[in-house]
């Protein structure tokens, strides 16, 4: 255990912690400005943006010996006895003096630029610049360039801090981003030929401390400060990428990754970044309906809940496919519905696509094959009210049976190819078939029911990712007019008063299912580790025996 | 605000003498000034046949205009700050790349919703480029809602129709075009 002096304050380190003076700093509340470092990339020490002073305090008489130049906070390791200055004068004046040499050749397009209210280089020049503009240098223009089929570079707003450079070096493995020219002339480029095209490309727009890199998808769509940012957790697939879903007016801009060292660090995918444009197609399906005959009548969410429970009673034998992108507590209801109309229910896990093979990157981020975010979950969840985790093609194999006359189908996945005429085939003959979704498939069009449901962005609840974390993500917009989350629905159900509360959802679920107990003390934001209580199960079970 | 706050005036309402309480003599002193008026000179106009003068149509806020450039295009860069100043969410732009080599960015739409509209000018002081003005057109009616939410086109031909008679303020404040 060892002690750094920052501007006077105490900050323990342990031993084994390999901190440097950015760090340090920030625990003792106080924020070191840098645009170069990372936690999640190596150090370069080139933006010059962090110099402090420092010194080192001697143990045994306590004199406090300073270097006499200033030091790169982020290459300067925080150890015991380390001092660090960073409210003097002179670090001041350096802040200024980088700041201003920063601004001379920025052409300041603060107004058409999408990082203007986030940036980096405009908020340090408020915090730490100063108010006049010494240089007579007119700002040189460069033209925007394409850097991939994701990512555009505005060369002249480049601070060269090389982060993204560095991303793809350490992080991706795949190196296409390089630094041209020498001295002033420097720029960012990709090689010839080779443009950034790897599945994580998103991230360097994130990195970027200016608004050098800008993001195709977003680019021009909205100004930063009119969003409002949601913690959510991606969907796409398996891993459950920690991620702010930011929108306007219930609209989604842009899917950023939110910071979780235990999950995805720092990181998201292309995929999961860009693929929220579901959410708000133009075919998905809005307003309940019926079928009568051939054809579908609209009907109103008011009358649902006393029309299932006649038609599902009436049908007597249910069957119900839980899918894989429904939360734990949107499970839970769902399971507790039909569980209360007909106690021998059969549960089923909905269809789980796979596409391709896992993609593990050289920092050990993974992108899984498995497109759905809760498996793990809905199978605890079986395991529990099912016995045994039924797939959904033995749940077909139970449909040829011909015992079930009801069946409940909830889906919510990103595409319709979920299921195709053949499967839809198999649940011919059924009294009452519900399906919930947000296309429309063959199965859809089957439905005795057509219930629309909510994309994740709507949702509010727990998924469990592959390697059994419980992570809660919350709604971040409404859903549209017409369509009803399926939380919302099942509580109303249910006959539930008031709204949904997947808090109260979830303890309840912990308290019953031995597989989430752990979740009764609430869910930290970094998410739930499972496994220990699976380990300490396990554990008390060999005890016994 | 208390009662005993040093800095309020209380006023008591001053008692009514004789005449006061005869009534007519107040009555035909307010028609004495009523009469007075009739043969002073006029203080209103008879609009629409006669026009009221704008004072200085550099600070009158009417009705807005989109600027155009030397080449008639567009000023505006779509970076949403007036919408952003804007006090009554009356301002919609869509922005998108822009078409010509110069500018990275434009508004592909721009409408204000002149109903909406509080007229308090802060667009006009938001805007980087002077691409949005209040003009000194006053009588703006419509025959719907849907018409008085100006879009670009209309903006810009507001535009067309003021700029010999007012030219851009920036320029007349001498700031560069």
């Amino acid at each position: 255990m060892g002690t750094v002096l920052v501007d006077g304050i105490e900050v323990p380190v342990a031993d084994n912690e390999r901190l440097n003076g950015i760090q340090a700093a920030e625990r003792a509340g106080i924020d070191i400005p840098h645009y170069c470092w990372h936690a999640g990339l190596s150090v370069v020490a080139s933006c010059r943006m962090c110099l402090v002073e420092q010194g080192t305090k001697d143990p045994a008489t306590g004199k406090i010996t300073m270097i006499p130049k200033v030091v790169p906070a982020c290459q300067t390791p925080a150890k015991d006895g380390t001092v660090f200055i960073t409210n003097s004068d002179k670090v001041k004046q350096c802040r200024a003096q980088v700041e201003e040499a920063l601004l001379i050749d920025h052409p300041i397009d603060c107004p058409i630029c999408d990082k203007a209210g986030e940036c980096r280089l405009q908020d340090y020049y408020f915090e730490h610049g100063q108010p006049e503009r010494r240089a007579d240098i007119r700002p040189f223009h460069s033209p925007k360039r394409e850097m991939g089929d994701t990512v555009t570079l505005f060369v002249d707003r480049c601070v060269m801090c090389t982060r993204c450079v560095r991303f793809t070096r350490e992080i991706t493995g795949t190196s296409e981003l390089m630094v041209t020219n020498r001295g002033s002339h420097e720029e960012i480029d990709v090689f010839p030929g080779f443009p950034l095209a790897n599945k994580m490309s998103g991230n360097v727009v994130d990195l970027c401390p200016v608004g050098a890199l800008g993001d195709k998808d977003f680019m021009y769509q909205q100004r930063v400060w009119f969003m409002k940012s949601h913690d959510g957790i991606c969907t796409g697939c398996s891993t459950g990428c920690n991620i702010e879903v930011e929108e306007n007016q219930d609209r989604v801009y842009r899917l950023k990754p939110r910071e979780n060292a235990q999950v995805n660090q720092w990181w998201m995918c292309d995929e999961g970044r860009y693929g929220y444009h579901h959410v708000h197609a133009e075919d998905r399906q809005v307003g309940p309906r019926r079928r009568e005959g051939d054809k579908y009548v609209n009907i109103e969410w008011n009358t649902v809940t006393a029309e299932m429970k006649a038609k599902l009673t009436a049908a007597g034998r249910i069957g119900a496919v839980i899918s894989p992108h429904l939360t734990i507590e949107e499970a839970y209801l769902l399971i507790k519905y039909v569980r209360s109309i007909d106690p021998a229910a059969v549960l089923a896990l909905g269809p789980v696509p796979v596409i391709g093979t896992d993609e593990r990157f050289p920092n050990g981020f993974t992108i899984h094959a498995e497109k759905a975010p809760n498996r793990r979950g809905i199978e605890m969840l079986l395991a529990h009210f099912g016995g045994k985790v039924l797939s959904f093609v033995d749940f077909q194999k139970e449909l040829d049976a011909k015992t079930l006359r009801a069946v409940w189908v909830s889906a919510g996945y990103k595409k319709s190819d979920w299921n195709d005429e053949t499967t839809a085939r198999k649940f011919a003959g059924l009294d009452v078939l519900v399906v919930q979704d947000l296309f429309s498939s063959p199965l859809w069009n089957m439905a005795t029911y057509q219930l629309p449901g909510g994309s994740f962005a709507e949702r509010e609840g727990s998924y469990v990712n592959f390697q059994d974390r419980l992570q809660t993500a919350k709604f971040a917009i409404r859903p549209p007019v017409g369509a009803w989350v399926e939380g919302q629905l099942y509580w109303r159900l249910l006959e539930r008063p008031g709204l949904y509360q997947s808090r109260k959802v979830l303890t309840e679920a912990a308290a019953e299912v031995t597989a989430l107990h752990l979740a009764l003390g609430g869910v930290p934001p970094t998410g739930l580790d499972l496994r220990a209580n699976q380990l300490a199960g396990e554990k008390k079970e060999a005890a016994t025996v | 605000m208390k009662p005993d706050d040093a800095q309020v005036n209380w006023v008591e309402e001053p008692k009514l003498g004789l005449t006061g309480k005869m009534y007519l003599p107040l009555i035909f002193s307010g028609l004495a000034v009523t009469t007075k008026h009739l043969f002073g000179p006029k203080m209103t106009v008879s609009f629409p046949e006669q026009r009221p003068e704008i004072g200085n149509p550099l600070i009158y806020r009417g009705v807005h205009r989109l600027n155009k450039d030397e080449q008639g295009r567009v000023k505006c860069v779509a970076c949403f700050l007036c919408a952003t100043a804007c006090p009554a969410h009356c301002i919609d732009i869509i922005a998108a790349p822009s078409p010509w080599p110069d500018r990275d960015k434009y508004c592909e739409s721009f409408t204000i919703d002149e109903l909406r509209c509080i007229f308090c000018g802060m667009c006009e002081e938001a805007c980087p480029v002077d691409a949005v003005e209040l003009t000194s057109l006053f009588d703006l009616t419509g025959r719907s809602r849907e018409e008085m939410i100006f879009d670009k086109e209309k903006l810009l031909s507001v535009y067309d129709m003021t700029k010999d008679a007012e030219p851009m303020k920036s320029r007349v404040m001498g700031a560069s075009p």
